[in-house]
């Protein structure tokens, strides 16, 4: 990458100047509405701070954190969180990955194919859960209609502590598959045509191609799916919010996430401080997942591809 | 200035040569493994195709439904009659035409905002040089990994202290910071702008100003209408942010949809009425240039 070289002998201060007066609109945002609020968050949260008087901060130290550690509800969240982020990211990579090397082929009608794995994504949280929520019904919902034809009495699936959590998860999935399937197939494109031709040569079967050249080809967008669903997953809020409408996720707060959990506190129960105690865990839990995940996947991938 | 119109020209005709490498990403059959797919892979692609357009397909079939006809068993899978009444019913339960005006403002001042600061910073840091510009750079790129969850209680002692609660500017000011953009546009810019036509222009004089609004705008455009589209799709589909900051009285689509959602009649044939006029906005965009967003999004991914 080249950069463009000033021309000296006009150089003066208009042109010191001048490069930072492009950066300076979107900077001068960015530290306002960016930046600040999540350093200041780290401060809110060492202190009591209620929702109707924002102004008036007592100091509690790690109160907030104490307290959120004593509650069972937390536990629950953050056990929702996990295993909410594991059926909803898990299949949706996987759907994406045969997605992607299905869109691959040459296909007839492929720029339709492609518009209509992504036309999920531009639906909105709210609206696709509004839908969902129909649809997994208790009594007229069409999917527990559809599970009646072959014989499976009707689910409830907003009681359940699984039935709710799959229910929530499909939503996910369905908004997020055709997104990142369109990633991968971007990531197989750039894989160079030689190297399968070589190993057509070597005599490797289609699944073998996959497997030792695409897959390997394909890390650096694996990694990068592989983090953003992670942070998607652990701040999930809108569909659990949604599902039936109530912010403590489910009765027995069945499927609650931290997002939820973290909305009640603040905007439920008034306790600003607390919720920024939640906003910090959260915050900690998505580096550790990332790192965590991302070491995985870069040991599973090398591994596969060391296989050859 | 004949000079500067033989550069125009040249922007010109780079733009072209741009737009035609956008476009073709959908099309594209450059590398990669291209062997003809055979029955069973299209069948699993419809199969796929028709799953994701079936939950749209729904909400018009039950949208133009009575509540009374979604409970019936089987359930009836063709559009009904009731749509008017059922439009007439979301007017009454939510002020959704006050809510689309939002929506619409809120979306249109986010993406044209988002637009300029994106490419003036952008072009700043594609090809201008100036102290820090690194560390600067770094610091854009690392925030786009931070959820915006983790800043929303002080934004929002923030936008009380200032009196802005249920008022629109606290929704579009926040909307404005887009690290995201930044990125795309610098990416976009550093191969989409020859060095030599910057430094011509400065031969011929041109001071940065010029340059940017004659050579920068008109070649960067096409990458500036992919990031007006994603900002535009995720600026009307925000839900976190928009029902923190606003209530019912001053509601986005999305906020007017929980209201629909979370009320105390469930009236589910309404409530998919609703959910089809917030959506239909946004899938009318879809629909004329998903194309170029398929294209925008596969640009913007991480390859091999």
């Amino acid at each position: 990458m080249t950069t463009l070289a000033v021309s000296r002998p006009r150089r003066g201060i208009a042109q010191t100047i001048s490069p930072y007066s492009y950066v300076a609109p979107f900077f001068v945002l960015f530290a306002a509405f960016g930046l600040f609020p999540l350093i200041y968050t780290a401060y809110v949260s060492l202190y009591r701070v209620e929702l109707q008087t924002p102004n008036a901060m007592e100091w509690r130290g790690f109160g907030n954190y104490t307290a959120l550690f004593a509650d069972d509800y937390f536990w629950t969240a953050l056990r929702n969180t996990f295993t909410i982020g594991v059926i909803s990211t898990v299949p949706q990579l996987l759907m994406a990955l045969g997605l992607a090397h299905l869109l691959n082929y040459k296909l007839r009608g492929r720029t339709f194919f492609r518009v209509a794995m992504l036309l999920p994504y531009a639906t909105s949280v709210a609206a696709a859960t509004l839908v969902f929520a129909q649809l997994f019904g208790r009594d007229f919902g069409l999917i527990n209609w559809l599970l009646s034809l072959i014989g499976v009495s009707p689910v409830d699936w907003q009681s359940g502590t699984w039935t709710s959590q799959i229910a929530v998860s499909t939503i996910v999935v369905w908004r997020w598959t055709g997104y990142n399937a369109l990633i991968y197939l971007a990531g197989m494109q750039s894989i160079p045509a030689d190297l399968y031709e070589a190993a057509e040569l070597d005599g490797a079967s289609r699944w073998k191609q996959f497997l030792h050249v695409t897959l390997p080809g394909l890390r650096p967008t694996v990694l990068f799916t592989v983090v953003v669903s992670t942070i998607g997953a652990t701040q999930l809020f809108g569909e659990p919010l949604l599902f039936e409408g109530s912010i403590t996720g489910g009765i027995s707060h069945q499927y609650q996430t931290l997002g939820l959990y973290m909305y009640e506190q603040g905007w439920g129960y008034f306790h600003l401080g607390r919720a920024a105690a939640i906003a910090w865990v959260m915050f900690v839990l998505i580096v550790l997942l990332v790192v965590v995940n991302s070491a995985i996947a870069r040991r599973r991938i090398r591994k596969e591809a060391s296989a050859r | 200035m004949t000079a500067l119109s033989a550069q125009a020209r040249q922007a010109r005709q780079a733009r072209q040569a741009r737009r035609r490498a956008l476009l073709s990403l959908g099309t594209s059959r450059a590398a990669g493994r291209q062997q003809h797919a055979g029955r069973l892979a299209y069948a699993f692609l419809v199969l796929a195709a028709l799953l994701s357009a079936f939950p749209f397909y729904w909400t018009v079939v039950a949208a133009t439904r009575s509540n009374a006809e979604l409970a019936q068993s089987p359930p009836s899978l063709f559009p009904g009659g009731n749509l008017l009444h059922n439009l007439q019913q979301v007017l009454q339960q939510a002020d959704i035409g006050k809510a689309l005006l939002n929506s619409l403002v809120v979306s249109g001042t986010v993406t044209i905002g988002t637009v300029l600061c994106s490419t003036l910073a952008g072009f700043a840091f594609a090809k201008l040089r100036f102290r820090g510009r690194g560390a600067l750079l770094a610091l854009t790129v690392g925030t786009m990994m931070i959820p915006p969850q983790l800043g929303v209680i002080p934004l929002f002692m923030l936008i009380a202290r200032l009196h802005w609660v249920n008022q629109l500017q606290s929704v579009i000011l926040p909307g404005l910071v887009s690290a995201f953009g930044v990125f795309f546009m610098r990416q976009y810019l550093v191969q989409a702008l020859p060095d030599e036509l910057i430094e011509a222009a400065r031969v011929d004089g041109a001071s940065t100003r010029r340059i940017f609004w004659s050579i920068v705008v008109p070649i960067a455009r096409p990458g500036m209408a992919v990031l007006g589209m994603l900002t535009f799709m995720a600026s009307w589909n925000d839900f976190f942010w928009p029902i923190i900051a606003l209530t019912s009285q001053e509601p986005t689509v999305q906020v007017a949809l929980r209201q629909l959602g979370g009320g105390y009649v469930h009236d589910q044939s309404v409530i998919m009425a609703g959910t089809l006029l917030g959506t239909v906005p946004v899938l009318l965009v879809f629909g004329v240039l998903g194309r170029q967003i398929v294209g925008g999004i596969m640009t913007g991914a991480v390859k091999g």
